[in-house]
């Protein structure tokens, strides 16, 4: 009798064979669009005669830019330019951030309280402010900031030091001394200190059970170190008040109102979900965990650090995170009410230029640098904060 | 505990300070000494800001007048809305036929309305959907059955905003679903596509893909061949709105279980057949919450086309502005246009809320 020969399968019914073609054709039907869409690219840039590469970044922009962190004018080149453009959309974005988080989280838990009237206004800040587009918002508070503000010499001054008018927003600060610089290191110094007296106390603890009060030393090296650099140089409390010279205020810091208006604008939007982020985080931890810590006898701040925190935070940063982005990406908006920031430098330089294709690109690069650093951050964190289960 | 101690507990009503209003205001608003503090400071600041709101929105506004006469009033002057209420809403449309648009929006509202409604939702809702959009095309485009035919270039105002948003979303549905099943998918090659258009797509602003349509697209296509703008802000909206439905789309695959797979396979059903009929109908299902916040937010993006020169809601108010009649009345001209989208994306929230509800109500039977 002969061994049986196992019959011969068509390829089209072999699922590893037809796998395989399937990804050839899906393969094959990307590349031929993309080679369609580059082909006819080309020839139309040839046609137009439009220069292509990054070859124009090294000429010179001969544009001005309203505000810059770093020495700029319209001899330097478009490079320079679109540096000066990425550092403002990194100002708004940081100052944007930190400004967010806290008023987020305030209104957050401020959803949560039983104060009725507190609990409701939170509400209603959240609904409006996530029910408006942030654009809207945007040209609502510029045109605040431009109709509606008087003219320097009618400056409002709600506060001492503070003005505000059509011009933008001046405050005052302190005025430069030797003393901030040793100040800032006291602070550096006193965080490196209390983070090595925190571990210090972990391993204190988990070999003798000897507590140590590691949050009360910390606030007080974190605040008190800098402090005693301030007495020591002798208290200086001499402010830098802006002060109204011609048409406009010098001295102190200024914020232009097209700075202030986005500030504004980002920071409300995004709070309002910043808010909702932390109060479904404080509600996901079960009442059980918070009264079990207290039946074991933990201290409220010990129940919150330990018990309610940990399991919190795990749940808000990665949404988070991703308003964090959205915030920077939404940052890119600016160029509706004419602050200079990366989107709004690059738009300039394609008007110039011609080269809407290496400035598109730019924009995107940029922003995806952004986000895919951001989405490593949060694998990091998921890998290290994931629940571990029995 | 006796008996007759009970029976007189039990006729005694609870103190005046626990019930009613006082009781309820001690509970909800002095309920202990922070409480206290933040609801006298709370109610301090809202009697400095709220009385002269009410003044300048209501008792010192006007609504009917001139941008002259606005100017000697100190509140709000609401004519800067009333009067060019039809320039606002319909933009540069034909004057005469701009009932047309109304009309187009009102189906849209009904077919809204219609659908929010489970029990409609059947498949002859799909076809009384395409007739809907079908009708409203005829009515904005005109040239059939004596409507005069209108260009979409004159097609602006609320209906434009409403139309990026609707076909936006129709048709990033399927193409979102399309990336969800590509990013799950066993091909490696398909599975990578998807990931980075996906990912591209996410990590970028919108308004980068807008200008992409507005100045690079049209070097995309071969020699003769123009696209309008209003359709390359369309496509724009689409790619980008496809990619933020591929991962809530995800999220839904993500948490079907195993064993629907497994059970599907082991009938013998196919990979189109095991997604058509088992795993994306209960998937589809799982997202209609977070897929109406993408509509709310697809809604709320849609205001962006303003910056690429599209006469939407928001570019009609502000050409409005910038008749130097109507010049310095932004706010009260922007707090209309807030109150219109404030509207649109307040009652989707709350219908997402109340549909979150019911089916979640459904799981518990």
């Amino acid at each position: 009798m002969k061994e049986k020969q196992p019959e011969k399968v068509p390829f089209w019914l072999d699922p590893r064979k037809r796998a395989i073609i399937y990804q050839i054709v899906v393969f094959c039907v990307v590349g031929l669009v993309a080679y369609y869409l580059v082909s006819n690219t080309i020839a139309n840039l040839k046609k137009q005669s439009i220069a292509t590469g990054f070859g124009f970044l090294t000429k010179e922009s001969s544009f001005e830019i309203g505000e810059s962190l770093i020495p700029y004018s319209a001899a330097d080149s478009y490079g320079r330019a679109l540096i000066v453009g990425a550092l403002n959309t990194l100002k708004v974005s940081f100052v944007g951030i930190v400004v967010t988080l806290v008023l987020g989280t305030i209104i957050g838990v401020a959803r949560l309280s039983t104060n009725w009237l507190i609990s409701k206004l939170a509400g209603i800040f959240v609904e409006v402010m996530q029910d408006i587009p942030v654009l809207l918002q945007l040209f609502f508070w510029y045109a605040i900031f431009y109709e509606s503000l008087p003219s320097p010499r009618q400056a409002l001054s709600p506060i001492k030091g503070l003005f505000l008018c059509n011009r933008g927003i001046a405050f005052a600060v302190p005025a430069p001394h030797p003393a901030h610089t040793y100040m800032i290191l006291a602070l550096l110094a006193a965080c490196i200190l209390s983070y090595m007296i925190r571990r210090w106390a972990k391993r204190r603890q988990e070999k003798t059970g000897k507590y140590f009060p590691t949050f009360r030393v910390s606030i007080a090296l974190i605040i008190g170190l800098p402090l005693v650099i301030w007495l020591i140089f002798g208290a200086p409390t001499k402010m830098d008040v802006p002060r109204l010279t011609g048409f406009n205020f010098k001295g102190g810091l200024t914020m232009s109102p097209e700075f202030a208006a986005l500030l504004l604008g980002l920071v409300l939007y995004t709070s309002a979900f910043v808010a909702e982020v932390v109060r479904a985080g404080i509600q996901s931890v079960s009442r059980g965990q918070r009264e079990a810590a207290m039946a074991i006898g933990l201290r409220p701040s010990l129940v919150l650090n330990l018990v309610i925190l940990p399991q919190a935070l795990r749940v808000i940063i990665p949404p988070l995170t991703s308003q964090m982005l959205n915030l920077t990406k939404n940052s890119s908006l600016a160029i509706a009410i004419g602050f200079p920031d990366f989107v709004s430098v690059a738009n300039t330089c394609i008007n110039q230029t011609g080269e809407s294709i290496e400035g598109v690109a730019l924009i995107m690069a940029l922003y995806l640098m952004f986000s895919l650093s951001t989405s490593a951050f949060m694998n990091w964190y998921n890998k290290k904060a994931a629940l571990v289960e029995r | 505990m006796n008996n007759s101690d009970d029976t007189r507990m039990q006729g005694m009503k609870p103190p005046v300070t626990h019930v009613g209003l006082i009781g309820w205001i001690r509970a909800n608003l002095f309920n202990s000494a922070l409480n206290s503090i933040l609801t006298v400071v709370t109610l301090f600041v809202l009697w400095k800001i709220v009385p002269p709101l009410v003044r300048w929105a209501f008792i010192d506004s006007v609504w009917h007048t001139t941008g002259k006469a606005c100017r000697q009033v100190t509140g709000a002057c609401w004519s800067v809305v009333w009067e060019n209420i039809r320039f606002i809403l319909f933009g540069f449309y034909p004057f005469d036929s701009q009932w047309r648009p109304l009309v187009a929006m009102l189906i849209l509202f009904g077919l809204l309305f219609y659908s929010q409604n489970r029990k409609h939702w059947k498949k002859i809702l799909i076809y009384v959907w395409i007739l809907g959009l079908f009708f409203m095309g005829l009515l904005m485009k005109g040239g059939l059955f004596g409507l005069s035919p209108v260009e979409s270039t004159k097609w602006s105002g609320l209906p434009l905003t409403l139309l990026l948003s609707v076909f936006g979303l129709t048709a990033a549905y399927p193409l979102g679903v399309v990336l969800a099943l590509g990013r799950r998918s066993k091909l490696p090659t398909v599975r990578w596509l998807s990931i980075v258009y996906i990912e591209m797509i996410r990590g970028v602003p919108l308004i980068s893909l807008l200008f992409m349509s507005a100045i690079i697209f049209p070097l995309f296509l071969p020699e003769g061949i123009t696209i309008n703008k209003i359709l390359r802000a369309q496509i724009a909206i689409i790619l980008f709105t496809a990619a933020y439905i591929a991962e809530v789309v995800r999220g839904g695959l993500q948490a079907m279980p195993r064993g629907q797979y497994e059970a599907a396979e082991s009938m013998g059903l196919n990979y189109y057949q095991t997604m058509r009929l088992i795993i994306l109908p209960q998937a589809l299902k799982i997202v209609i919450p977070p897929t109406v916040s993408i509509l709310i937010s697809a809604f709320k993006d849609t205001s962006l086309v303003v910056i690429i020169a599209l006469w939407d809601l928001l570019k009609t108010t502000q050409s409005v502005l910038a008749n130097p009649e109507w010049m310095g009345f932004s706010p009260e001209a922007y707090i209309f246009v807030a109150l219109l989208y404030f509207a649109g994306c307040f009652s989707m929230s709350g219908y997402s809320r109340k549909l979150e509800r019911e089916l979640s109500a459904g799981e518990k039977q």
